[in-house]
């Protein structure tokens, strides 16, 4: 399947205007953005493993939620927790759950492999709701969102909205720039080969078990990253963030927005949240707000019957019928 | 014992009752094409991947330079040294025919922790790619997607491609199948260059092929080798004529 | 006699215990034995498998509020549900065979949620419980103090009799068979003359049907609640993954597993007795990924 890479200017745009959206964006919209983008970070996590490894994870909030609980019982109670320290702690745990999960997993394939990670996201979860290591169902708070301190100097304060938004966004330039990199580097094209043939690599040479455990670490790593970012926003972390609907959203971000681009699942993680935004809100349906995940589920079913490659694949189709239209009439000009 | 790049020791394979290879053993060696042939269901694509570790065998050990490799892992043997192409063309349908190669380079020098910098930066890869293409005579459709390429030109990249890895062994699985006049002839051409300084390994239906290219020759009937011996042997012999060969006549 | 007494009690307490796994186990077979043949046959992994056992068991609660008799509440939840698969397999599901799988997480994921939508809208999302019927009303004594309640007896023999019978229409019917060659082979199967549409639709209508008669039933021992078919179904899943894709045997065995892992687990981990189910999972894993009735 060839890849039409998003041309350079659409992405620095892209930028540009995510940059440039705090001057009118009121709190709600900062916060809402800040949101899609952790949302989008987890997206693209998961789709280096669905789309451009062809892991079909479906346990993949195992990792998201794991970091989060690694911060809200890392922070103290009453004060702002070291991000420096924190941060890295928290990824190191996601990335030490998606080893030992992952050595387990990666030996199978397939509906095999859906049916398992799954089931070890939802271990991870009956361990955090039914014991109380973690505050059990009830969960546990975070009251202050850690600071971001170096030598005395704090440059930026997670906790007002605006620079909270500006760190996200760093955060995902960061995520989608190395992932970008990633997947040109010689690992990256090894998993497009295992993704495209999987046989042919192991007869070829590839140690086939150790690249996809390094890339399910690597997801899990960045899953990692967002599952921080989002129990700094949300304050509150409980096992609902580790349960399957989690695993499920992140995927379904994935596949609505096109897998393999990595713009496709931000692409997918806005369309999502976004979707839900307003399916939602009472402000807009009224009384059927309340019944939103009808709606939701509703245009699952409808977007796999009709349109077989996502929204990102539809986009690109039409994109590239356009594109053969538009060369087809100036080359009809030339003799 | 002996210094035949590959040996196979009486080689089994059973699934369930049905006994698909009986205690097969053969040698090859550098510079003397071993081709073996038999009717179809002979087991020879079954000994084939018990050589490449697409299967395990039920019993029996494959040599390899004097190692035994008769467990190991399909990937372990190819860096080791052994090509393997498929008769089912098995290539990267979706990559050109440069990167199908370049990624079979690649397997040899993985740089596993270098993951900032560009796949095509690395020049000694492309080099061997290129190299591997010019073997084969598939230069010039480098660029094109493999499943843009004819079929014969699809059977040159699986060849490409065990190349490009540098192996001392080439296990051709029917590298002719579904091959017209004119591109058998350049298979032949290019797999009998390769013989010189490889060892091959090769299962053919193309009897004029086989016994152009072949110096030893394996007959495979219902999983037992029926005879071994040089192209000339084989043809005299009446066994192989009457199981196989039927009318075929001795001249070449 | 204190002493005899005693070891009586342990015993008692282990029986009920074994009684427990048993038709947990056995529950989870009638619902993992639609689900592997699903899977085994038509290739379609069915993320709302576990909806319709809430189904079941939501129409069971509905009916028998309706009609006051479990007994007929129970039928008709089946016949419904199995009417409401044969519409789902011909509407959507028959979309989906040659489809990736990640397009059929995809969908079916979407039916949870509309299944689960439906539920809050018609019956809200409270926890309900269901009466048990009058004749099994009663607890068998098994020592001064135990007790076990004969509705979950009925429970495990009704069950023990489908797997039964599940086992003589798979293996020694005309049907049996051909779903067998379905499962093997679909092309040779449809050029032998099998109607691969209607089988297919008949096959999922009934895994339909089987998971709504696991939850009606179940209904009287564990209530009626939101949530309740996606739980179950993720267990199945590891049964599933244990017993090995398009196995009934296979799921029967795991099935069982499972169920002891569970009830052990409650007995002796506590808190801990979620995870006993993924641990054999995981030991399952590292020894025989491909599941423990397939062969390589």
């Amino acid at each position: 399947m060839t890849h039409i890479a998003l041309p350079r200017g659409i992405l620095i745009a892209a930028l540009l205007l995510l940059a440039l959206f705090p001057i009118i964006g009121t709190t709600f919209y900062l916060q809402l953005g800040a949101k899609i983008m952790i949302m989008a970070i987890f997206a693209m996590s998961l789709d280096l493993l669905v789309g451009h490894t062809g892991l079909v994870s479906l346990g993949h909030a195992a990792y998201f939620g794991i970091a989060a609980y690694a911060l809200a019982l890392a922070s103290p109670k009453y004060d702002a927790a070291n991000l420096w320290l924190t941060l890295p702690l928290a990824m190191a745990v996601a990335a030490i759950a998606a080893l030992v999960i992952g050595f387990l997993v990666v030996r199978t394939a397939g509906v095999y492999f859906i049916m398992v990670t799954l089931a070890f996201a939802q271990m991870l979860y009956s361990v955090f709701h039914d014991t109380k290591i973690a505050g059990g169902s009830d969960g546990i708070y975070i009251l202050v969102r850690p600071a971001l301190t170096i030598a005395g100097l704090k440059p930026l304060d997670l906790e007002k909205p605006v620079e909270f938004y500006y760190v996200v966004l760093i955060a995902l330039a960061a995520v989608h720039g190395f992932l970008n990199r990633v997947l040109h580097a010689p690992f990256g094209r090894a998993l497009a080969g295992i993704r495209m043939n999987e046989a042919r690599m192991r007869s070829i040479g590839f140690p086939v078990f150790a690249y996809k455990l390094v890339a399910f670490v690597l997801a899990g790593a960045l899953a990692g990253l967002a599952g921080y970012l989002a129990a700094c926003q949300f304050g509150f972390v409980n096992p609902e963030i580790l349960a399957w609907h989690q695993s499920g959203i992140v995927l379904m971000m994935v596949i609505l927005g096109g897998m393999g681009r990595l713009h496709g699942a931000v692409l997918g993680a806005f369309a999502y949240v976004l979707t839900q935004e307003i399916l939602s809100s009472p402000a807009l349906l009224g009384a059927y707000a309340k019944h939103w995940q009808l709606a939701m589920g509703g245009l699952f079913v409808i977007i796999v019957l009709v349109l077989p490659h996502g929204i990102g694949g539809f986009i690109e189709v039409t994109w590239r019928r356009f594109s053969y239209r538009h060369a087809k009439a100036s080359g009809a000009n030339d003799p | 014992m002996t210094d035949a790049t590959l040996e196979a020791r009486s080689l089994c394979k059973h699934f369930g009752g049905l006994v698909a290879v009986d205690r097969v053993s053969l040698q090859v060696e550098v510079g003397a094409l071993h081709a073996v042939i038999g009717p179809n269901g002979a087991g020879k694509t079954t000994l084939v991947n018990m050589l490449s570790g697409d299967l395990l065998p039920s019993s029996g050990s494959v040599y390899f330079r004097g190692r035994d490799i008769s467990r190991l892992a399909p990937e372990k043997r190819s860096r080791l040294g052994i090509g393997r192409s498929y008769q089912k063309t098995n290539i990267f349908a979706g990559f050109s025919a440069l990167e199908n190669c370049r990624l079979a380079a690649q397997s040899r020098r993985p740089h596993p922790f270098n993951w900032l910098r560009a796949a095509l930066s690395y020049e000694n890869l492309l080099v061997r790619a290129r190299r591997a293409l010019d073997q084969v005579k598939l230069s010039h459709r480098a660029d094109e997607i493999g499943r843009a390429l004819s079929h014969g030109e699809q059977r040159q990249l699986e060849i490409a491609m065990c190349l490009a890895t540098e192996p001392q062994l080439l296990l051709l699985d029917e590298p002719l199948a579904g091959m017209g006049m004119a591109e058998s002839q350049k298979m032949v051409a290019l797999v009998s260059a390769l013989a010189e300084n490889h060892a091959v390994l090769l299962i053919e239906h193309d009897m004029d092929a086989v016994f152009q290219l072949a110096k030893v020759l394996t007959v495979m009937v219902d999983g037992q080798v029926l005879a071994t011996g040089t192209p000339e042997e084989i043809r005299a012999n009446r066994e192989v004529q009457a199981a196989y060969l039927g009318d075929v006549e001795a001249s070449p | 006699m204190n002493v005899l007494n005693g070891l009586n009690g342990l015993n008692m307490f282990y029986l009920i215990q074994l009684l427990n796994a048993v038709q947990y186990g056995l529950l989870l077979f009638l619902l993992s034995s639609g689900l592997t043949l699903i899977f085994g046959i038509m290739g379609v992994i069915n993320l709302a498998h576990g909806s319709f056992y809430m189904v079941g068991a939501y129409l069971a609660f509905w009916l028998t509020k309706l009609t006051g008799n479990l007994w007929l509440a129970i039928p008709l939840a089946v016949a419904t549900s199995f009417g409401i698969g044969l519409l789902l397999e011909t509407a959507i599901f028959s979309r989906l065979y040659q489809r990736d799988h990640l397009y059929q997480v995809l969908l079916t994921f979407g039916l949870i949620l509309i299944f689960e939508e439906l539920r809050s809208i018609l019956f809200g999302d409270d926890v309900h419980g269901v009466a048990v019927p009058e004749i099994f009303n009663y607890s068998i004594p098994l020592t001064d103090i135990l007790s076990y309640p004969a509705y979950r007896l009925f429970v495990t023999a009704v069950c023990l009799a489908i797997a039964g019978l599940l086992y003589l229409v798979i293996h020694r019917s005309r049907v049996g068979m051909m779903i067998r060659a379905g499962n093997s082979n679909r092309e040779m199967a449809a050029s032998l003359g099998i109607n691969i549409p209607l089988l297919f639709a008949l096959v999922f209508a009934f895994g339909v049907a089987l998971a709504a008669f696991a939850g009606a039933i179940a209904a009287p021992i564990s209530s009626v609640f939101p949530g309740m078919g996606n739980q179950i179904l993720i267990i199945c899943f590891v049964v599933v993954v244990i017993g090995g894709i398009g196995s009934i045997n296979g799921a029967l065995i795991a099935s069982l597993a499972v169920g002891l892992a569970d009830t052990l687990g409650k007995v002796f981990a506590a808190e801990y007795s979620g995870v006993a189910v993924y641990l054999v999972m995981a030991a399952i894993l590292l020894w025989r990924p491909q599941g423990i009735a397939n062969k390589v």
